[in-house]
């Protein structure tokens, strides 16, 4: 793997990369390697190094990590604190790294005990409250979505690679509905988190008439108050309202209770 | 200016002329929660779908002339160095059928920034060169408020104009393509009742406003009132999403990315339209943000609407649509935040 990869007659570094996984369903690990037309291309700007997903081999001689899933066992607590020592970045991939993700419902009840006797019956395993890796360990970069898209994990990569600023919009979702054309789904009388959730995404679930669920997180200086208060307005139920601001996990220290 | 006329049913003769071309005009979208129709600007394909007698749009039809985003050009990446290839990304003329004078008055403005200032844009006159317009009368709506911003008439911006005379439509015609076009249909010249009636309906039309803004001295209040904290609370209830922006018939900023391929042999660079509303709408290089609270952005998007341009161009950048109003989740809307800053109790 000697073939210098060129830019302009400007050598690109091609770091080397490592895929994880924690309590997740893998979705986002798949979609790196869904992306079958630019695979080659994303493989030859970083060298993958460790993939379970994808590959065989492993090494844990890596640069960027980037880390899928979040932590709900304590072995995964000390697992993650191995591969923070290895990596120089590590990536949350996906919001359950960011957040906690889906997994994090679980956390919304008081008795973990009843819920793991529910979903395990008499087979117990060890686990705890689902959280973001970001309580356990430094993390350099955020990328959002559940799933991530896989545009923009290229995007990000190239610009790595380029050594140019990796920019995540900060706005949120309705700037990206309102330009592809959409009518506001308030309109037609669905609840929507695009308000307050971090675009990016292309508002692909609002363009398929989907109201948008906040996988992305909250957007900065997201006005979480006044969507709570249009919700109102608009008769939408207080546990509508929190069904989708706890969903995903990533507004849980913005909403007003 | 000519005028003539032309009976309702000989309207799907013009649309049959013309239909060679695209057709963008007022279709409809839909039933909203409350079961009223919602239109938007679209493609037409036959003359039946098209509703000039809309209410409103829920976008204007600024994208057809501005792209929310687009190519401005693609570079050709060889080993050490490049080749660009600019295109201004109009493949065919465009027919915009059905144009209230609100929104052919946006277009007037855009003109004088994009087509008449110092650095013309190529991309936007190339479009709005290859686009024949028709406008049409309209019924003032509770959020409309143009009449205040002088924009509830259009004197040119368009290729011909019609007001619903009811058995016939009154014609303004403006270019000579138009003229050119309608000498192949059925069309009178208007009777002296027909001018009588053209009157007629123009004055009861200015009687149906509902909603207004006092434009009295509003550069002058707009400077005393920097400080005001209307502004403040206005700002605590902004979403900072950028919706007004992208309703808005003639918001225009934008940011310009370059995107490389994956495989690093094409680029390009690309314009996506921006709201000074969003939050790094005023961030710099190094990360410092010029306006960091939400309530000094949406100050600057009334200041330049209200006050800069009315001070570069002598009239507001506003044309008194108000779709921002109605497209606002938190119900911010030009007549509430003028009145406030005015201290005026709505």
């Amino acid at each position: 793997m000697a073939v210098t990869t060129t830019y302009l007659g400007v050598p690109l570094y091609r770091p080397k990369v490592a895929f994880f996984d924690f309590t997740s369903c893998e979705g986002c690990q798949l979609q790196v390697v869904n992306n079958e037309a630019n695979l080659l291309d994303f493989l030859s700007l970083v060298e993958v190094v460790n993939f379970r997903e994808a590959m065989t081999e492993k090494s844990n001689d890596y640069e960027i990590a980037f880390v899928e899933g979040s932590v709900t066992r304590e072995d995964e607590v000390r697992r993650l604190q191995e591969i923070r020592k290895n990596a120089k970045i590590l990536v949350a991939f996906g919001s359950c790294a960011c957040f906690g993700g889906v997994n994090q419902l679980k956390n919304r009840f008081n008795d973990l005990d009843w819920v793991k006797k529910e979903v395990y019956g008499d087979c117990p395993v060890d686990t705890k409250e689902a959280m973001p890796l970001e309580k356990y360990v430094k993390v350099d970069l955020h990328i959002y979505g559940c799933p991530v898209k896989k545009e923009e994990v290229e995007k990000i990569v190239l610009n790595v690679a380029l050594g140019k600023a990796v920019n995540l919009p900060k706005y949120p979702v309705c700037m990206e509905c309102k330009a592809n054309g959409n009518i506001c789904l308030f309109d037609i009388g669905e609840p929507c988190l695009g308000p307050i959730t971090r675009a990016g995404c292309n508002s692909w679930c609002t363009n398929n008439r989907f109201g948008c669920w906040g996988c992305r997180g909250p957007a900065e200086d997201a006005n979480v108050a006044q969507w709570q208060k249009i919700m109102r307005q608009h008769n939408f139920s207080r546990e509508r309202m929190l069904d989708r601001l706890e969903c995903f996990g990533g507004f849980d220290h913005l909403i007003e209770r | 200016m000519i005028f003539k006329t032309i009976k309702r049913d000989e309207l799907a003769n013009l649309y049959a002329k013309l239909a060679q071309h695209l057709i963008v005009g007022p279709v409809r979208k839909g039933l909203d929660k409350n079961n009223k129709a919602m239109y938007d600007f679209d493609r037409v394909d036959k003359f039946a779908d098209l509703c000039l007698d809309y209410d409103t749009t829920k976008h204007s039809a600024k994208k057809y002339f501005l792209p929310f985003t687009e190519t401005l050009c693609t570079f050709k990446i060889f080993k050490d160095s490049w080749h660009k290839k600019v295109d201004y990304n109009i493949n065919e003329p465009i027919v915009m059928f059905g144009l209230h004078p609100c929104d052919i008055n946006a277009f007037n403005k855009l003109d004088k920034v994009l087509l008449e200032g110092v650095y013309p844009t190529p991309y936007y006159a190339a479009k709005r060169k290859n686009i024949f317009i028709i406008g049409v009368d309209c019924q003032p709506q509770p959020w409309c408020f143009c009449r205040s911003m002088d924009t509830d008439t259009v004197l040119h911006g368009f290729d011909l104009f019609l007001t619903d005379l009811g058995d016939r439509y009154f014609i303004e015609i403006n270019t000579a393509t138009a003229y050119e076009i309608l000498q192949q249909l059925d069309i009178q010249d208007p009777a002296p009742q027909d001018h009588q009636l053209f009157l007629q309906k123009t004055n009861e039309k200015a009687d149906k406003f509902i909603a207004s803004v006092d434009t009295t001295d509003l550069t002058k209040i707009l400077d005393m009132e920097f400080q005001s904290p209307v502004w403040q609370e206005w700002g605590d209830r902004c979403l900072s999403c950028g919706t007004c922006a992208n309703v808005c018939p003639t918001c225009y900023c934008y940011g310009v990315e370059e995107e490389v391929d994956l495989d690093l042999k094409n680029a390009r660079k690309n314009k996506h339209s921006y709201s000074c509303n969003l939050i790094d709408f005023a961030e710099v290089a190094g990360g410092h943000n010029f306006r960091p609270e939400s309530h000094t952005r949406l100050k600057y998007r009334y200041y330049h609407k209200h006050r800069g341009f009315v001070e570069a161009f002598e009239e507001s950048l506003c044309v008194g649509c108000g779709r921002c109003g109605q497209a606002c989740l938190a119900d911010i809307n030009v007549p509430e935040v003028i009145a406030s800053v005015r201290q005026e109790k709505i």
